[in-house]
């Protein structure tokens, strides 16, 4: 609880920011979605950003990693248990505590909605679900294949836009984030971020609809592309980030203009709340305990009163959330009792038989009737 | 009403059919010669781009750097094939062996049908030697080949050399994710059937052969080396392949690809590309150097070792090394840099290459013309006959000028039909007589002429074939005499001629689009003008030049011609007997279908033509 006493005016400016964001925890799903030796790139742009996000803070149980192919292990790796992002080999990013969560077939659309929604079966362990609540900022990276309005996986099957969209506000409803960073490094990327309508989601795109994303250099001992360009650039911002950086996500958005990346990347702050000048890359990329030290003592001489409006600071209960029910069970196992007494027709059944049997003796005459009764 | 149904429309359709009919064909005739020759023109072709993705661009660093080594290989091998004085097998096992290689041999035999002149053999018996790479951590379920022949005399030691000193090269890598089979075959072709035979576990041809210790999964790619020298001024491609089959264009893509990046020159036909297409003798470059392989498309035979693979859908091409008087000079190193960097790019693959064309024809390295740009040449060729046969089906339903009861009607299209079918037997059993005769009774022309078997065999062939022309003279005896003279007769046969024809050659074009177009050149305009009416003099001689056969003749000069190497009429006629004698043994040692398409097929039907002439 939090009260406002004779505090100074940059004390209490200090105060806000201390609490500016709002979440307590953060998560990262971080998707590859192509297979095969010759999308070496996408597996190291997802590879880049993991590392990052483990670099700022954010530990293994809170990252889930879903990579489509096992490159550092594939055949025509001429450095085998290595993915490289730079070429000369200088930056090894498989490194040796890489956690997949996901691995080969199992990054399917179906798997990465459930992750998203939280419906997997009982019997999936820790390390794959998605464990958020409602005070967890979540960044979403995905990379592979794409076009206007779908992202291709695993090269049988699309996840579209819609459906992007969807699962963030079954995300929404159910309470599963506070603040989502979704950012995506496909060709026309753009596209996959148009149709979301949920609160509190920004976007980056690596390029506009229409527009190809490009890959960044080959390696000419390996024989492939390392790295796309958009991620490249902002891997290269990254490095440069540490736990206590105060860069916000306007200096993203700077990130790869169009000379360096021949696409123009995109982003949408619009169902954001907050500003995203005021918005720390930290708040998404790291996992930051809010310690602040400080040598003078802040006198609290009033009492401690309840607080009557806050409206930034989301620490205090309004009303009781509760789940809304998803699956209500005992609905729809709870039969009707049959009916095991005769029981006479429906009015519909008589009323048919009684015309049958009057066009009947119109028929066949009236004296037919004193053969029956 | 439509156009067809209205008797009035349908009558003014005929008749303009009927009046124009010759015009038209003609026409079509033309057109169908003048697109041809005008896929060589550049802007109607299209450049060569890389279709695969998965083989992406040139983007391999390569480092092979033992080139002198594998010349003195080169010259080892050399010596102890001279010593030998055959394949020296034991010299290859150690050495592979030495390099890492699991090394297998394998021996074959076979008795050729009669002795083959130009390599100077009879009984085959020799052995192959291959040495499979495995794939350092992938499973054995593909392979790609290299192969090198072990040629006699100073021929090709180069190329084994090479090939071994890329097998250790190859050794070291770890990248590997197929397994690479290093083969050295002898006697050619018919050691390469063997292998494949014993690979594939097929017998198709009736060799034997013992079976194959090692395998190495199914093959995707394979290359055939030919080297006959230290230093090389360009490297050829050949690509056509048995019963003119070509390999994916895709691999002529990459070897092109990879041509630009290392900086050799490349050929194919053995003819260097030029960039002056709108001039008259760059347009006559190209259409020479289409005109040679359209000319080695048709003979349907394997121009290099490489030509038997693709008949179990394994991609395969050669590359010939060639070294003429050219300042710059290549040394083995470039070249095995720039095989190392195809089998990368190969080893990338992840499917067989099936993303580009398998149909093509190509007037330079850079440039191709598809199946769908060069087809409608061959349609309108296929479009005269078919409305030759409109005409005369048109010709035949008109009622005769004579009153006929139903009786005689029905008699006369009994007769008429019978009579057809005597022509059709007899030109058919002509043809059997000249697959199966020659082979068989060259014993006896050896014992009653002085010649030697494969001069039997080529005589016996050319004598069937000039006694055909003898038949429709004999045949008339065997006519059923019918009351009432048929005029049609002949109109049938013609019409049966002409859709066995114009069937005959679209299928021929489908496989091999070179054999039917050449011979829908000369036999279309034939089987459209022929008929009993025509002077027979002239026409007999047009149909003698326009035969099959003449077509072959005419065809060994224009080749000899094409390469730039003219021969006289007496080396060009013993050059002729040589082809038939190599289509011959093609046909039963690799199973070529030319000898017994023409034969079977062509020669009768172009007979049929000759008894037309000939109605009586």
């Amino acid at each position: 609880m939090l009260c406002y006493t004779s505090l100074d005016i940059l004390d209490i400016q200090w105060i806000w920011q201390f609490f500016s964001s709002g979440h307590t925890n953060n998560w990262a799903v971080l998707v590859c979605t192509s297979r095969f030796w010759f999308n070496y790139r996408h597996v190291a742009n997802t590879l880049s950003v993991y590392r990052s996000v483990k670099r700022l803070g954010i530990p293994d149980s809170h990252i889930v990693l879903m990579l489509a192919d096992d490159m550092a292990c594939n055949h025509r790796n001429p450095k085998p248990a290595t993915v490289f992002s730079h070429k000369n080999m200088e930056l090894n990013v498989y490194g040796d505590d890489v956690e997949v969560d996901y691995r080969g077939y199992e990054v399917t659309v179906e798997n990465f909605l459930r992750v998203l929604t939280g419906r997997l079966p009982p019997s999936t362990p820790r390390s794959k679900r998605l464990l958020s609540d409602d005070r967890s900022n979540i960044l979403i990276y995905l990379t592979g294949h794409g076009g206007n309005g779908f992202l291709k996986f695993q090269d049988s099957e699309e996840i579209s836009n819609v459906e992007l969209a969807d699962a963030f506000e079954q995300m929404w409803q159910k309470r599963r984030y506070n603040e989502l960073l979704f950012i995506i490094d496909t060709c026309q990327g753009a596209s996959m971020y148009e149709r979301f309508y949920s609160p509190n989601i920004m976007a980056l795109a690596s390029s506009q609809v229409g527009e190809d994303s490009l890959s960044h250099q080959p390696d000419l001992a390996i024989g492939v592309h390392l790295m796309d360009r958009y991620t490249f650039y902002m891997l290269e911002f990254l490095e440069d980030i540490h736990p206590a950086s105060k860069t916000n996500m306007n200096d993203l958005f700077k990130v790869c203009p169009k000379s360096q990346c021949v696409s123009t990347p995109g982003h949408r702050t619009d169902l954001f709340l907050r500003d995203p000048g005021s918005v720390l890359i930290t708040d998404f990329f790291g996992s930051v305990r809010k310690v602040e030290l400080t040598m003078d003592a802040i006198n609290l001489t009033d009492p401690i009163k309840q607080m009557e409006e806050d409206p930034v600071n989301g620490e205090e209960q309004k009303e009781v959330y509760s789940y809304a029910d998803q699956l209500p069970v005992s609905e729809i196992i709870h039969q009707k009792p049959k009916q095991k007494d005769w029981h006479p027709p429906d009015g519909f059944i008589l009323g048919l038989w009684t015309l049958i049997l009057l066009v009947f003796f119109k028929t066949y005459g009236i004296k037919h009737l004193k053969h029956i009764f | 009403m439509g156009l067809l149904s209205d008797p009035n429309r349908r009558r003014a359709l005929i008749s303009m059919l009927t009046r124009l009919n010759a015009p038209i064909c003609v026409v079509c005739y033309f057109a169908g010669v003048a697109w041809f020759m005008g896929l060589a023109f550049e802007p109607f072709t299209l450049r060569t781009y890389m279709s695969e993705n998965a083989m992406g661009s040139t983007m391999v660093e390569e480092r092979f750097p033992a080139g002198e080594r594998a010349l003195a290989t080169g010259r080892e091998f050399a010596a102890h094939k001279k010593k030998v004085g055959g394949m020296p097998v034991d010299w290859l096992v150690k050495n592979m062996q030495d390099r890492g290689l699991e090394v297998f041999t394998q021996s074959f035999s076979r008795t050729l049908p009669f002795p083959d002149e130009n390599k100077e053999r009879y009984i085959v018996k020799g052995t192959n030697v291959y040495g499979i790479l495995r794939a350092p951590r992938a499973p054995r379920t593909e392979a790609l080949v290299l192969s090198a022949p072990c040629s006699p005399g100073d021929n090709n030691n180069q190329a084994v050399g090479l090939l071994l000193g890329l097998a250790q090269y190859f050794r070291n890598q770890i990248y590997w994710a197929k397994d690479i089979i290093f083969l050295v075959n002898e006697h050619d072709l018919i050691g390469m059937q063997a292998w494949l035979e014993g690979y594939h576990h097929t017998n198709t041809t009736g060799m034997s052969w013992s079976p194959l210790q090692g395998r190495g999964g199914s093959i995707q790619a394979a290359l055939s080396l030919e080297l006959s020298s230290d230093v090389i001024t360009s490297l050829d491609l050949v690509l056509e392949g048995l019963n003119g089959q070509l390999p994916n264009l895709d691999l002529a893509n990459l070897f092109y690809a990879f041509c630009q990046k290392i900086g050799v020159l490349c050929t194919i036909q053995g003819k260097l590309q030029r960039n002056d297409w709108d001039s008259v003798s760059g347009y006559n470059h190209a259409v020479q150097t289409m005109m040679l392989m359209v000319m080695k498309q048709a003979s349907g035979r394997p121009w290099g070792d490489h030509g038997l693979f693709l008949r179990y859908h394994i991609e395969a091409a050669t590359i010939k090394g060639v070294n003429s008087f050219r300042q710059y000079k290549t040394d083995a190193t470039t070249i095995g840099r720039l095989l190392e960097g195809m089998y990368r790019k190969l080893n990338n693959l992840l499917e067989r290459l099936h993303q580009s064309y398998f149909f093509y024809l190509m007037p330079s390295l850079s440039h191709f013309v598809s199946i769908g740009y060069y087809m409608p040449a061959f349609g309108l060729l296929a479009v005269i006959l078919l409305l030759r046969a409109l005409d005369l089906w048109v010709q035949l339903n008109t009622p005769p000028s004579t009153t006929e009861d139903g009786v005689a009607d029905i008699d006369q299209v009994r007769h008429t039909l019978l009579s057809v079918l005597t022509p059709l037997v007899i030109s058919h059993l002509t043809g059997v007589a000249l697959y199966a005769l020659p082979i068989r009774f060259q014993e006896t022309a050896v014992e009653h002429f002085p010649v030697s078997e494969t001069e039997a065999v080529v005589l016996t062939a050319i004598a069937i074939y000039t006694a055909g022309l003898a038949l429709p003279h004999n045949t008339h005896r065997y006519y059923i005499v019918s009351t009432v003279p048929d005029v049609r007769g002949w109109r049938v046969l013609k019409l049966v001629a002409v859709l066995y024809l114009a069937v005959l050659l679209g299928c021929t074009a489908l496989i091999n689009f070179s054999l039917g177009f050449i011979l829908a050149l000369t036999l279309v305009p034939l089987a459209a003008f022929v008929t009993p009416h025509v002077p027979k003099v002239l026409s007999a001689f047009i149909l003698v030049i326009l035969s099959p056969a003449c077509t072959l003749l005419f065809s060994v000069f224009f080749f000899q011609e094409l390469q730039d190497m003219p021969v006289s009429f007496q080396d060009g006629w013993l050059l002729y007997l040589s082809v038939i004698s190599q289509g011959i043994l093609d046909h039963s040692l690799y199973g070529s279908l030319v000898y017994p398409l023409i034969a079977l097929l062509v020669y009768p039907c172009w007979l049929l033509f000759w008894n037309i002439l000939f109605w009586k």
